[in-house]
């Protein structure tokens, strides 16, 4: 039996990936695709706790996450077309009207 | 026996996911994405949440990276090759969120986390079940599930309205 260590180990190496990827590339897509990574590496820690104390409710947590996920990437691409529409670019660098 | 699917699915993981940061081309990365989200659905399988593996493949790999796919060869992107020019203060917290993780890392190596945690608890027959958490779904959190249907409404909708090229 794997000890439960060990899956919050991957858990937290995939959620740092995630942070590296938001904070370091300025393509629009893959820093949503990095926000997905951190959302799935929540969901295994959750699952693996789930397994270790024999409840059911983080399982039911992780289904809450991917409803919020796929809403959260429909809006979110929808709003990157409405932009490129505007300003034909996905760098983030060069969104900035709502910068302060 | 374990331990051998559960290394190398996690390897598999970790490499993909790292192969969704660094590739230039987004469609790579899109792919790599679809890789890491299999790998993390074969280790839902290995935990027993056979319903959870099932969701990660039809709703993540399925249903979100089509949706993806779909964006990323509508708006024909180009690798940009200034991607990953330096910018210095995101830098700098990148490698304060990697002291961090590694401080996490250390706690939950050495700090006898897994005797704390003790042997896993007896699993259930019906463990991972759709039925068990189906039935937990709809008795304990039927005020979560009802506002993620509105949630989800709304997301759709929303979808349509900002996607419009003219409203009238």
């Amino acid at each position: 039996m794997v000890p439960l260590s060990h899956y919050l180990i991957v858990s937290s190496i995939l959620f740092f990936i995630g942070v590296l990827g938001v904070l370091l590339r300025r393509n629009v897509i893959v820093v949503f695709m990095s926000v997905e990574i951190m959302l799935n590496a929540v969901n295994l820690s959750l699952i693996g706790f789930d397994r270790y104390l024999n409840q059911h409710d983080g399982q039911v947590f992780s289904f809450m996450v991917m409803a919020v996920a796929a809403a959260e990437v429909s809006v979110g691409l929808a709003i990157i077309i409405s932009i490129f529409r505007k300003k034909p670019t996905i760098n983030l660098d060069e969104f900035n009207l709502m910068k302060w | 026996m374990e331990q051998f699917i559960f290394y190398p699915l996690s390897l598999v993981c970790i490499v993909f996911a790292i192969g969704v940061i660094v590739n230039t081309s987004p469609i790579s990365s899109a792919i790599s994405l679809i890789g890491m989200m299999l790998g993390l659905a074969g280790l839902f399988v290995l935990l027993n949440a056979h319903l959870m593996a099932i969701l990660q493949v039809l709703v993540y790999a399925g249903a979100i990276m089509v949706l993806f796919m779909f964006v990323i060869m509508l708006l024909n992107l180009k690798g940009d090759d200034e991607d990953w020019k330096s910018r210095g203060k995101n830098i700098l917290l990148a490698s304060l969120s990697g002291v961090f993780v590694i401080t996490l890392l250390i706690k939950i190596i050495g700090d006898g986390f897994d005797s704390a945690v003790g042997k896993p608890a007896a699993l259930s027959e019906t463990f991972g079940t759709t039925a068990a958490v189906g039935e937990l779904l709809f008795t304990d959190f039927v005020l979560p599930f009802e506002v993620a249907s509105i949630l989800l409404l709304v997301a759709m909708i929303g979808a349509v309205v900002l996607a419009k090229t003219k409203l009238n």
